[in-house]
């Protein structure tokens, strides 16, 4: 529930880094709630050679994303829903909203967003071996294959057991983070120019209602990697729940600084270039994997 | 490469009436040549140390059209005119000097002429043609032609514009494409034609310096400065010292604000937003010294035949000079962070490049040119009103990517700040304005300056009355545009924003 609130002010976080660190007053921390209630009070508009695919694509997107979120514990509160191998089901569900984002823009015929989605399936492709990489040494390190149970133990006694390992996979979770939310260094999400555009690109064509579901399947995604990585970088149990909770709130809010600081730091990377980071990614877990095996 | 004089070759045609920029001389001087002689002396002209500034048509006797070129000699700092005659057709110039090709298409759209050979014989700017003629289509729609197509399963071709998704000029380009990789651009212009040079015939009137003003928007001052030269050439006014300082200090005021704009909008295309947005603050620096001057940030108003149109008082040159130094010093702190942060270099480097031969071979002007080690400046080459006292050193770069565009602003930034500096020290006392008597008639002048983009051409011609018989205008982005499409030949698609940023052509000062 509290990820169905918050995830949307993540982003307000991040622009308002970067409006400090370039010098500006910045857009209000609120704005991605503003444009939401915009959007859904508009009409949407569809072109005549779209079919039922192209309006199925912000639905079961969001869907995906909210049947995900339900799997995903949050400090010390349990997931709504978890079992055994939820994990897997939480990752195919993003690739589902994927798959279906990636059709609703080929479904337009648009040359643009045929170029972004061979972008993103080619990225994605990358991405997701690093994000199993990575949650499978996890579950290896904590003997578990449910999000709820296996986030829970990571503990400072792991850490001082396992540092080297969990570091690595807050490394590899980290790329995957800004490669799927498409931040900088993989996509800029500020640009307008549709020919360097990755994910953007494939939403150009969904307008009111359907791309307020897209812009909030979107944040929830964010919540939802990022808060894999905050459960594993802020190990501390108090057994106060409200004060867990809060910590990783806290967390959350600082993931979200440190991704504003990245992208008023660096630039984007060249298209051919972003594969080579995703690969790094892939190793980051792959070699976190290989030390908990050890 | 050592330099090559040209114009012996040229003169072994014809006596060739060779002027300076600024300079009026009467038509009947202009040597009437057969088009073999006007070919071959084009050809012997550019193959050495000569470009072409100019060639366009304008009416002749008998409805025939009269082909006028202006051949620039760097070396010699001088310009010569050749004329011809010609009707329905003549050999093209294109398949042996590439920089004609541009022009050529303009005539054949204009003047319904067909340059027989040419290799890419379409319209520029999609508008009726001004005599009747069966060489183009006779009411073109822009965007509507043959475009160049690519055949295969695996590529694919993407349209963008003329609308774009930014604050941008409308412009349409092609792109051939295999997955990532463009094999060829094509760029197709010619939305924002509003039929400036014919508004011009019959002139100067009322209107006429604020057509001009507002050729090319951000050119506001390197275009009003070109048409006041030509019009105090053709009037025999003679320019206070201080009119001259000022109108330099406008000029290289306006490159300030427009370098500093461009290398933000890089930055901004690479997703690196410290200096995007410190740079967009500062241009607006640059351009309220020049609202400081004249009222308008864009310097309207503030160039006028015989002089300018603002004087500035002492109190006033002490405060810009100061804002200035401010805005100077800012700018190097927003690029310092530029050029420090490995991540853009990798973007800038190696992307786009053009090379020297080609960029020669184009034509190409400006900093676009001087990117490409082209040692290409007006200011040096053809220097008029203070330019002829001050000079500023000339910038060049020899690596021909992004990097060296946008090294090469960064160049032009301190050269132009410092020659500010020195200006602003010493202001002449003296009238501002000296105005021009009537035009001679049938006379001819061609005016040269280096505005932020490069080289900007106005050649007037005065009827028997003085009125302008034709005036042609050729903007730097006129000879650029082709540039860019070679620039982005085996490109990746995804980095055409930023090669077209680093060129940022105009569109209307192309369409006129």
């Amino acid at each position: 529930m509290l990820a169905m609130v918050l995830a949307p002010l993540i982003q307000g976080v991040i622009n308002r880094t970067k409006a400090v660190a370039a010098g500006r007053v910045g857009q209000p921390l609120l704005q991605t709630y503003h444009d939401l209630w915009k959007l859904l009070r508009k009409g949407a508009v569809y072109s005549q050679t779209t079919t039922w695919v192209f309006r199925a694509g912000p639905v079961v997107g969001l869907a995906a994303m909210i049947c995900a979120i339900a799997l995903l514990p949050f400090g010390a509160f349990p997931a709504l829903a978890p079992f055994a191998g939820d994990l897997v089901m939480a990752a195919y569900l993003l690739a589902l909203a994927r798959f279906f984002t990636v059709l609703a823009a080929l479904d337009t015929g648009s040359s643009f967003e045929a170029m972004g989605a061979s972008r993103e399936v080619t990225f994605s492709a990358l991405a997701e071996p690093a994000l199993f990489l990575g949650l499978a040494a996890l579950a290896r390190q904590t003997g578990t294959l449910s999000l709820t149970s296996m986030l829970g133990s990571v503990s400072t006694a792991m850490w001082m057991r396992a540092a080297p390992a969990l570091g690595l996979t807050i490394a590899g979770l980290g790329v995957v983070f800004l490669a799927e939310n498409a931040r900088i260094p993989v996509d800029d999400p500020t640009t307008h120019l549709e020919l360097t555009m990755i994910h953007e690109v494939m939403v150009l064509d969904h307008s009111g209602p359907d791309f307020a579901m897209i812009q909030y399947a979107a944040a929830l995604k964010m919540w939802l990697l990022g808060a894999v990585i905050i459960a594993i970088a802020v190990p501390w149990h108090s057994g106060n729940p409200l004060l867990d909770g809060g910590c990783a709130i806290a967390g959350m809010f600082g993931l979200a600084v440190v991704t504003g600081i990245i992208e008023s730091s660096m630039a984007r990377l060249r298209l051919l270039r972003i594969t080579q980071l995703l690969v790094a990614a892939i190793v980051l877990s792959g070699l976190a994997l290989a030390l908990v095996r050890r | 490469m050592k330099p090559r004089a040209c114009l012996v070759s040229v003169e072994m045609v014809t006596p060739l009436s060779s002027f300076h920029t600024g300079e009026a001389i009467p038509l009947r001087e202009i040597p009437n040549l057969s088009i073999a002689e006007f070919r071959t002396a084009i050809l012997s002209a550019v193959s050495s140390t000569c470009s072409l500034a100019a060639l366009f048509g304008m009416p002749g006797e008998n409805g025939h059209v009269r082909l006028i070129a202006v051949v620039a000699d760097s070396v010699t700092n001088s310009l010569s005119i050749l004329s011809t005659k010609v009707d329905q057709s003549y050999p093209c110039l294109t398949l042996e000097c590439p920089q004609a090709h541009w022009f050529e298409r303009e005539i054949a759209e204009q003047w319904q002429v067909r340059p027989e050979g040419h290799p890419w014989l379409k319209p520029i700017r999609f508008h009726a043609p001004y005599r009747s003629g069966n060489s183009l289509s006779s009411a073109p729609v822009p965007g509507v032609t043959d475009f160049f197509a690519m055949a295969g399963p695996e590529v694919h071709e993407v349209a963008v514009g003329p609308v774009h998704a930014g604050i941008i000029e409308p412009g349409h380009f092609r792109f051939q494409c295999h997955g990532e990789d463009v094999f060829h651009l094509e760029i197709s212009l010619g939305y924002q034609h509003r039929g400036v040079e014919r508004a011009l015939v019959g002139g100067p009137g009322k209107r006429t310096i604020h057509l001009v003003e507002t050729l090319c928007g951000d050119t506001s001052i390197g275009h009003s400065t070109a048409y006041c030269e030509a019009i105090e050439a053709l009037g025999g006014a003679a320019i206070p010292a201080r009119a001259q300082v000022l109108r330099g200090v406008a000029l290289e005021l306006e490159r300030l604000a427009n370098h500093t704009g461009d290398l933000g909008a890089l930055a901004g295309d690479v997703g690196y937003l410290p200096t995007a947005a410190y740079c967009g603050r500062i241009r607006g620096d640059f351009l309220n010294l020049t609202a400081a001057l004249c009222g308008s940030r864009f310097g309207r108003g503030l160039i006028r035949p015989g002089g300018v149109g603002f004087d500035v008082g002492k109190p006033l040159v002490a405060e810009l000079q100061q804002r200035l130094e401010a805005a100077l010093k800012d700018v190097e702190d927003a690029l310092a962070l530029l050029w420090s942060a490995a991540s853009v270099q990798a973007r800038f480097e190696h992307t786009g490049t053009i090379t020297r031969e080609t960029c020669e071979a184009l034509g190409l002007v400006g900093p676009a040119a001087r990117a490409c080690g082209v040692e290409r400046d007006i200011r040096q080459d053809f220097p008029s009103g203070i330019f002829r006292f001050a000079q500023i050193p000339i910038s060049k770069w020899p690596s021909g990517d992004v990097f060296a565009r946008a090294w090469l602003r960064w160049l032009e930034i301190q050269h132009s700040g410092a020659f500010l500096g020195e200006q602003f020290a010493s202001v002449p006392d003296g009238p501002i304005l000296s105005p021009a008597g009537p035009l001679l008639g049938d006379h001819l002048v061609v005016s040269l300056v280096e505005g932020w983009r490069g080289e900007i051409c106005h050649v007037a011609i005065t009827d028997a009355d003085g009125r302008f018989a034709r005036y042609k205008i050729v903007d730097p982005s006129f000879h650029n545009w082709m540039g860019l499409a070679i620039a982005m030949r085996n490109q990746q698609i995804s980095d055409f924003p930023l090669c077209n940023k680093s060129f940022n052509l105009s569109y209307c000062g192309h369409d006129l």
